[in-house]
C-alpha cells in the first residue's frame, strides 16, 4: 500500500521537471529565449512609443481633450504639410534609387578586384556608413556653408560662379539627397557584394557556355540571384531614409521655404519647438501607412521568390 | 527548507534589517540638509564662467540654507532643453526648477507653479519691467514663472565702427557713446539710413550681415523691424491683420535691403553673422555681445572697432530684439517652498550684477533699474563696447520680441516657423509680389490658430 502510493505520488512530482527539460531541450524555446532580449527592446523603443504616439495624436493642442483624427483631417488642408509629404518622398525614393545603384555598380567592381585588394577598397569605401551622420553631416556642411563653402572656393578657382547649396530651394534639395547618397551607398555596397559572392560560379560558367554575353549574365544569372536581397535592402533603406532627421536638420533646418523638410524635422518643428506635441506626433505618423503598404508588397515578393526556390 | 540553510526566520529578519537600512540614506540626506532637496536644470551659459558664476551663487545659497542641490546645465544646442522640458512634462517628474526658454511659460501653463508672490515683491523692489516678459510668462493675470537674468538676451545692432563710419556714412560712437546721451545722427537712425548704409557697405565689399533663415537670429531683427513698420501680421485677439499698407511696406523695404546683403542669407544660421562679422567680411549684424567676445579671442583687430548700439527706428518706433528666459517651477516639485526662494534671490540686484559681470555682459536682467551695472560700462576693448546693449532710457526704444502681440500660442508657431524670413524669401527669391506673399502668409497663420 505505501509503495503503491508512492507510485501513485511520484509522476506529479517528476513530471513538472522532465517537462520543463523538455520545454527547455525544444529549439522554439531557446530561440524564445535568445531573441527575448531583442523582444523586449523592441517592445520598450518600438512597440511602446508607437502606441503612445498613436494615442497622442488623437490629443488637442493642449493634450487635454480627445478629439480623434482631427489632427489628421487638419494637416491634410495644410498647404506646408502637403510639401512635406512631396518633400520626403522626393528626398527618400531618388535617394534610394541612387543608393542602390552606386551600391550595385560599387559592388561589382569590388567583386571584380583580386581578393588582396579588394579589402582595402572595401574598408576604404565602407568610412562614410561607419562615420556618426551627425559628424559627417556636420562636415558636409562646411562644405557647403553659405560663405565659406570648399566647393564653391574650388568652383571659383576654375571661374564657375559660386553656388547657393544650401540657400536655394533646388539646390538645397540636391544637398540634402547628396549627403544621403553618400552616406548610405556603403550599406547597399556591402550587402550586394555579399549576395554576389553567394552567387554559384557554376551558373556563369554554365552561361558561358550557352555564349551568354556579360550583360546576359547579368540579367539572367545575377540580378535573379539577388532580387530578394536587393527587395529586402531597399525596403531598409527606404524605411531608415523616410524617418532620416539629423541630415536635413543640420544642413537646412528645413529651409529655404520649407522645401526640404521631411516627416521627421517637420514634427519636430511642430512637436517640439512650437509646442504642439500631438501634431507633431500625427506628422510623424503620416509616413508609417505608406511604409506599411511598401513593405507588405516587398515582404511578399521575397516570400514567393523564397518558397519558388525552395 | 532543507537544503538551504537558512531558517525562515532568518531571512524573514534579514528582509526586515535591509528595509530600514534601505532607508537610511533618505534619513541621513534629512538630517544633513533640513531645506530638503532641490534639483535644478539651468540653461548652459554660451560663456564658460556663466556656470561658473551660477554654480557658485546657487552652492552657497544652499549652504546658507541648508538646502541639497542637485545642478544641471541644460544646453539650448539641438533644442535639448526643449526636449527636457517636453519629457518632463509628460513623466510630471524631474527637476524642481528649470530655465524655460523664451515660448515655454505658455505652453506649460497648466504645469507651472504661480510665482505672482515673487514678482509682487520683487517689482516693489526693483520697479517696472519691460511688457514683454510680461507677455510670455503672465498668463490669465497670473505669473508662471520669474524672468531669468541668465541666459536672457537682447539683440542690437552690433557694428565696425571703422567701416561704418568709412563706407556707411554713420559715426556709430558719436551717436550712442558709452553714456546716457544720444549724439549726432541718433535721431535720424533710422531704416532708410540703415539701407543707405547697407548699400555703402555693400559696395565696398562689407556687407550687412543679416540672416533671412529659419533661426531665431533672423526671427528676431525681422520681427522688430516689421513692428518698427507697423507691420502687424495677427493681433492680440488672435485675428489675422497681414493684409495692410503696413505688411507690405516692410516687405517692399526687405526687397530692397536683400540687394545689398550676401544672398545667401536665406540658409544663415545663427552661426553664420557671427562668423561674417568676426571673419571682418561684414560690417554689422543683430547680436548679443557673443560675437564681439569670440572676436575679442580670436581676432582682436576686429573686437577693437566694434560697437554696440540700438536698432534703428522706424513710423512706429524703434524696437530691439529680445529674447528673455524664465525659471519655472513645476507644479509636481517636491519643494516648491525652497524653490521660490532659489528663484527670488537669484533675481536680486546683487546676483543678477555678479551674473552680469561673469558673462561679460550677456546677460540682460528684466527691470530697466538693472540696466546700469558696471559692466557694461568697463567691457572692452574698445572700452564702452556693451554700454548701449541693454536698452536705456535715452534710446528711446522697446525691447521687443518677434511676433508680438499675437497671442502667445499663434505666436510661439509663426515664431519658429520663420513666417516673416519666408514672406520675405518669397518675395525676394521667388519674385511674387508682397501681396500673394501675405495671401500664404494668411493662409499659414489660420493654421495656427487651431486650439
Amino acid at each position: 500500500m505505501s509503495q503503491g502510493t508512492l507510485i501513485a505520488s511520484a509522476p506529479p512530482a517528476v513530471a513538472p521537471r522532465g517537462g520543463l527539460r523538455r520545454l527547455a531541450r525544444r529549439n522554439s524555446t531557446i530561440a524564445f529565449l535568445l531573441t527575448l532580449p531583442l523582444i523586449l527592446l523592441i517592445l520598450g523603443l518600438v512597440v511602446y512609443p508607437f502606441l503612445y504616439a498613436l494615442y497622442l495624436s488623437t490629443l488637442n493642442k493642449r493634450m487635454t481633450r480627445f478629439i480623434g483624427l482631427e489632427n489628421f483631417t487638419f494637416l491634410f488642408t495644410r498647404e506646408t504639410f502637403w510639401n512635406v509629404v512631396f518633400q520626403s518622398v522626393l528626398f527618400a525614393v531618388s535617394a534610394v534609387v541612387l543608393k542602390a545603384l552606386i551600391g550595385f555598380i560599387l559592388a561589382h567592381v569590388l567583386h571584380a578586384l583580386p581578393s588582396k585588394g579588394q579589402r582595402k577598397w572595401r574598408g576604404m569605401l565602407l568610412v562614410p556608413w561607419v562615420v556618426p551622420p551627425a559628424i559627417s553631416t556636420l562636415a558636409w556642411w562646411w562644405l557647403f556653408d553659405p560663405s565659406y563653402s570648399a566647393f564653391n572656393w574650388a568652383l571659383m578657382g576654375i571661374g564657375v560662379d559660386p553656388v547657393p547649396w544650401l540657400g536655394q530651394s533646388g539646390w538645397a534639395r540636391f544637398s540634402v539627397i547628396l549627403v544621403n547618397v553618400w552616406y548610405g551607398s556603403p550599406f547597399f555596397m556591402i550587402m550586394y557584394l555579399a549576395a554576389l559572392k553567394s552567387v554559384p560560379d557554376q551558373l556563369y560558367e554554365a552561361a558561358a557556355i550557352d555564349g551568354a554575353t556579360g550583360w546576359q549574365k547579368l540579367r539572367h544569372v545575377t540580378f535573379p540571384m539577388m532580387r530578394n536581397i536587393i527587395s529586402i535592402t531597399v525596403l531598409f533603406s527606404l524605411i531608415v531614409t523616410f524617418a532620416n532627421f539629423d541630415i536635413v536638420r543640420i544642413l537646412t533646418n528645413g529651409g529655404p521655404q520649407d522645401t526640404t523638410h521631411v516627416f521627421a524635422t517637420y514634427a519636430f518643428q511642430v512637436g517640439i519647438q512650437s509646442g504642439d506635441i500631438p501634431l507633431g506626433a500625427s506628422v510623424s505618423l503620416f509616413m508609417f501607412p505608406l511604409l506599411a503598404v511598401f513593405a507588405i508588397f516587398t515582404l511578399r515578393g521575397v516570400n514567393k521568390r523564397s518558397k519558388e526556390m525552395a | 527548507m532543507e537544503g538551504n540553510g537558512y531558517p525562515r526566520r532568518t531571512v524573514l529578519r534579514a528582509a526586515a534589517l535591509g528595509a530600514a537600512a534601505s532607508t537610511l540614506p533618505l534619513v541621513n540626506v534629512h538630517g544633513q540638509s533640513s531645506g530638503g532637496r532641490l534639483a535644478l536644470g539651468l540653461w548652459d551659459h554660451w560663456v564658460p564662467a556663466g556656470n561658473d558664476a551660477m554654480r557658485k551663487i546657487v552652492t552657497e545659497w544652499g549652504q546658507k540654507n541648508r538646502v541639497e542641490i542637485q545642478l544641471d546645465f541644460i544646453t539650448s544646442v539641438g533644442n535639448k532643453n526643449l526636449l527636457t522640458i517636453a519629457a518632463e512634462s509628460q513623466a510630471r517628474q524631474g527637476h524642481d526648477m528649470l530655465s524655460f526658454p523664451t515660448w515655454e511659460v505658455h505652453a506649460k501653463q497648466d504645469l507651472l507653479e504661480p510665482v505672482d508672490d515673487i514678482m509682487g515683491r520683487l517689482s516693489q523692489k526693483y520697479g517696472a519691467l519691460n511688457p514683454i516678459v510680461e507677455y510670455l510668462a503672465k498668463v490669465e493675470g497670473k505669473w508662471r514663472a520669474v524672468p531669468a537674468i541668465s541666459g536672457s538676451q537682447n539683440k542690437p545692432a552690433l557694428g565696425r565702427i571703422d567701416l561704418l563710419k568709412q563706407h556707411g556714412g554713420l559715426d556709430i560712437q558719436a551717436m550712442y557713446p558709452a553714456n546716457t546721451t544720444t549724439g549726432t545722427g541718433a535721431k535720424e537712425w533710422t531704416w532708410d539710413a540703415f539701407l543707405k548704409a547697407a548699400e555703402g557697405c555693400h559696395k565696398a565689399g562689407f556687407p550687412f550681415g543679416l540672416a533671412v533663415g529659419q533661426f531665431t537670429d533672423a526671427t528676431d531683427w525681422i520681427g522688430s523691424m516689421f513692428r518698427s513698420f507697423g507691420a502687424e501680421l495677427v493681433n492680440s485677439k488672435g485675428d489675422i491683420t497681414a493684409k495692410t499698407d503696413n505688411v507690405r511696406a516692410a516687405l517692399e523695404y526687405a526687397k530692397k535691403l536683400c540687394a545689398f546683403i550676401p544672398s545667401d542669407v536665406f540658409s544663415w544660421d545663427d552661426a553664420s553673422n557671427n562668423r561674417a562679422l568676426i571673419s571682418g567680411k561684414s560690417a554689422l549684424i543683430f547680436n548679443p555681445p557673443s560675437a564681439w567676445a569670440v572676436a575679442k579671442r580670436d581676432a582682436p583687430q576686429v573686437a577693437e572697432h566694434c560697437w554696440t548700439f540700438p536698432s534703428p527706428a522706424g513710423s512706429a518706433g524703434r524696437f530691439t530684439p529680445y529674447l528673455p528666459y524664465f525659471w519655472g517651477i513645476w507644479s509636481f516639485s517636491r519643494n516648491k517652498g525652497a524653490a521660490k526662494a532659489l528663484v527670488e534671490y537669484l533675481s536680486e540686484r546683487e546676483q543678477a550684477e555678479a551674473m552680469v559681470a561673469a558673462s561679460n555682459g550677456y546677460d540682460i536682467p528684466p527691470f530697466t533699474s538693472m540696466t546700469d551695472f558696471k559692466t557694461w560700462e568697463t567691457e572692452g576693448p574698445p572700452t564702452g563696447v556693451v554700454y548701449n546693449y541693454p536698452v536705456k532710457p535715452h534710446h528711446q526704444a522697446q525691447q521687443f520680441i518677434a511676433c508680438y502681440p499675437a497671442p502667445p500660442e499663434i505666436a510661439v508657431q509663426m515664431y519658429n516657423q520663420g513666417i516673416q524670413a519666408k514672406m520675405i524669401a518669397r518675395v525676394v527669391q521667388n519674385n511674387e509680389t508682397p501681396d500673394r506673399a501675405i495671401a500664404w502668409a494668411e493662409r499659414e497663420m489660420e493654421g495656427f490658430k487651431r486650439g
